[in-house]
């Protein structure tokens, strides 16, 4: 798809995810043992071929740079096209995924795309954009929103669409929970250059914030908008239930194959971690490895990311470890979700509850 | 390009008669080992830790795969604008085309390419050696010796060095003073470990000598190290201490895996010294609810749904459901079936071991499943290659 661009937003309900979005914006969140959730948006405009990727950084870029450095690990480092960071000033205080659009504006309107995915990176999934797009010129529509059912009921920033059953929105509401079955917004617009740059200005110029709310909802007369069903797995992180939830359903083998397994592989940073050592005191069921780990003690339903140190006598269920953290023996851990490097020692007992697990803060030695 | 202290010239070409059914498709360097890497991860990885950064593969054999596989070099960093990997095939002149006709005659072939990096020091490495070690190091020592080679040895148990080229030296320096290939009675248990420094234009004299020789079998350990020491020239050995396996046989690429999984592991994976390799983008592995793995590497893109027991495991592996696999190697994208049993085997890349279906070796005779094997239920086998 040479003729379009994809454009990754990284703002999202940082607020919800607490201690988890302190350092970090919700796009660099770690997930499933070895991602974080903008690698599903990028491999999925990449794998769909688009290799021309702007980025919107704000605030808090610093594992966003770390992360894609220069787009080689999604063959974005290219000496056509490929990555470009698109930075935010933040003047007059304004650090809106739709300031940052107004002020590298001129990068888009110079790029020989004519048709523009623009992605907000907090949601999980594996699409194929091609879709998108032949949906898009098929109904010749001025935007496309791509939205799925709710998997259940959460409280959690979102857009609901009411879709026609020739699939053009008739309307659009913000709330502040999802209901199961409800149309979701999947934070992903298509429509052509010139609308997005038509769209940009025209709303920040009239001192709107908000593509979706002052850009859109405010005149969904004025363009023809159709939802596109995305029927697969999809799941948007806005709260910390809704990361706990995502990372679980996960351990469904059925899901980890639709997103992972595919033609179309989910691309990340490469760490070159060792595969993982299981010794011989070992026992894990219904869970996710990630490379580098050493496991000398008990793990049940849990995903471990890359280079944890599981000693004996532990007792992990239901939690969430994340890079390098360190579970000393006969620790016992169980709804809880470690940020990276935690060190848990010997004997401690943590526990949080199934609908509000126990979070712990990047570092911290317990 | 700018001035290059030490090339390293990796030897990659052969064809590993030995491992059978595994060098069948591909070189010898290129077969998986450890989980997740492949031999030649093992030299290359050395290399870049050692600081080495200009590095020639002289490759022969079945080279697609081995090619394909070092790309630009990007996986060890070895993919820079001055330097990087260089893939060196035999190929045509003017006055026709020679096969590499033996380890001397590969490195003849191209002293174009020594003579192009114009380096001081050449590193000679093999592309079969399971091993992590810091050539800087070695490289220190040649200098402080002002020695005009340097050649690594290793301290093998006495019993097992008549199999080896033996270095008999002297106990004060380390200086080499006979050399002797696979010895009745040996003198010494230090061996070579097919790792060399030579001064460079030291190292071009004598190649181009050989080159003349009609009756030399043009090979390092045969022909160009014995002339070297009966020139009286300046050899030293470098003692390396520390894990060192020649994994050219079934039984020993079996063991070496197998040593992995010692309590103590003989090198450490997590230490500064990475292996690096290419890393395909598969999720962490999951092990489901009846899933019972001790004491075995697992990599990513693998669902275990049965027992694994001290058995390495590649990327992309399923075991099925009631399936059982024990001091085993399964390689990348095997899929074994619900009620399998393999036992002591190697099992390659892309086979499928049927439900039901048994593969079992045993120590010493090692059963093998070719590449793209099917192993069908009734097919049960016992020992040996399984085709």
């Amino acid at each position: 798809m040479g003729n379009v661009m994809g454009i990754i937003r990284l703002d999202g309900a940082n607020s919800m995810l607490k201690e988890l979005c302190e350092h970090r914006p919700v796009a660099a969140l770690p997930i499933a043992g070895r991602y974080r959730i903008l690698d599903f948006a990028v491999s999925s405009l990449v794998n769909s071929g688009i290799g021309h990727v702007g980025v919107l950084v704000s605030k808090k870029a610093r594992p966003v740079f770390d992360h894609l450095r220069s787009g080689k690990d999604w063959d974005l480092a290219r000496h056509r096209d490929g990555l470009a960071y698109l930075p935010n000033d933040g003047e007059n205080g304004n650090t809106s995924a739709l300031a940052g659009l107004y002020q590298n504006i001129d990068f888009v309107m110079r790029s020989s795309a004519e048709y523009v995915f623009l992605v907000q990176a907090d949601t999980v999934y594996n699409i194929d954009f091609r879709h998108v797009l032949l949906f898009h010129q098929n109904t010749g529509a001025d935007i496309t929103m791509v939205y799925c059912k709710a998997r259940e009921d959460l409280p959690g920033e979102a857009a609901s669409m009411q879709v026609a059953e020739n699939g053009k929105v008739t309307d659009i509401a913000k709330r502040m929970t999802s209901t199961k079955g409800s149309n979701d917004f999947m934070g992903i617009f298509l429509m052509r250059k010139d609308t997005l740059v038509k769209l940009v200005t025209s709303t920040f110029e009239r001192g709107g914030n908000s593509m979706l709310v002052d850009g859109i909802i405010r005149h969904m007369d004025e363009f023809s908008i159709y939802g596109y069903e995305h029927k697969g797995f999809s799941t948007r992180i806005n709260s910390t239930m809704a990361y706990f939830n995502a990372n679980k359903s996960i351990l469904n083998p059925d899901i980890w194959n639709e997103l992972f397994m595919s033609e179309h592989p989910i691309h990340t940073k490469t760490k070159d971690a060792a595969p993982v050592q299981y010794k011989n005191t070992a026992k894990v069921t219904n869970s996710l490895i990630g490379n580098g780990c050493e496991i000398y003690g008990e793990v049940e339903d849990s995903i471990l990311f890359r280079g944890v140190r599981v000693a004996e006598g532990v007792k992990i269920k239901d939690c969430i470890i994340m890079e390098q953290c360190q579970i000393e023996q006969y620790a016992m851990l169980r709804d809880v979700i470690c940020d990276k490097n935690v060190v848990v020692s010997e004997d401690q007992w943590l526990k949080g509850a199934e609908n509000y697990p126990l979070i712990i803060a990047k570092s911290t030695v317990i | 390009m700018s001035k290059t202290t030490c090339v390293a010239m990796i030897l990659a070409g052969g064809q590993g008669s030995r491992l059978g059914a595994l060098t069948k498709k591909i070189a010898k360097p290129a077969v998986p080992f450890g989980g997740k890497y492949r031999i030649i991860d093992f030299p290359l990885s050395n290399c870049a830790n050692s600081g080495i950064d200009k590095v020639g593969v002289l490759t022969q054999y079945r080279p697609l795969e081995l090619h394909n596989y070092l790309g630009t070099g990007d996986a060890w960093d070895l993919d820079k604008s001055d330097g990087g990997v260089f893939i060196l095939p035999p190929y045509a002149r003017d006055k026709g085309a020679d096969w590499y006709k033996g380890t001397a005659d590969a490195i003849y072939q191209n002293l174009n390419f020594i003579d192009m990096v114009d380096p001081e020091y050449v590193l000679v490495l093999s592309g079969d050696h399971i091993y992590t070690m810091d050539y800087a190091k070695m490289l220190a020592a040649h200098r402080a010796n002002k020695a005009d080679a340097t050649i690594g040895v290793f301290e093998v148990p006495w019993d097992e060095a008549p199999r080896f080229g033996i270095m008999n030296t002297d106990e004060k320096d380390g200086r080499i003073v006979e050399f002797e290939e696979k010895p009745a009675k040996p003198k010494s248990n230090l061996a070579s470990m097919g790792i060399y420094i030579f001064n460079r234009d030291f190292l071009d004299k004598y190649l181009k000598e050989d080159a003349t020789d009609d009756n030399s079998s043009h090979d390092f350990g045969k022909n160009i190290i014995p002339t070297m020491l009966k020139d009286k020239a300046r050899m030293y050995s470098y003692a390396f201490e520390g894990y060192w396996k020649d994994v050219g046989t079934i039984e020993s690429l079996w063991q070496a895996n197998m040593d992995l999984l010692q309590d103590e592991p003989p090198f450490s994976f997590t230490s500064a010294w990475k292996i690096y390799s290419n890393n395909p983008s598969l999720p962490p592995h999951y092990l489901g609810r009846d899933a019972k793995v001790t004491c075995s590497m697992l990599n990513e893109g693998s669902m275990i749904m049965g027992e694994v027991d001290h058995s390495v495991l590649f990327s992309g592996v399923k075991i099925g459901k009631g399936a059982k696999v024990t001091n085993s190697v399964i390689m990348p994208f095997t899929v074994v079936e619900e009620n399998a049993v393999i036992d002591h085997a190697i099992v390659a890349q892309n086979c499928v071991i049927s439900a039901g279906a048994h593969v079992a070796g045993s120590e010493g005779a090692i059963a093998v499943v070719p590449e793209g094997e099917t192993v069908a239920a009734e097919q049960a086998s016992v020992g040996q290659q399984v085709s």
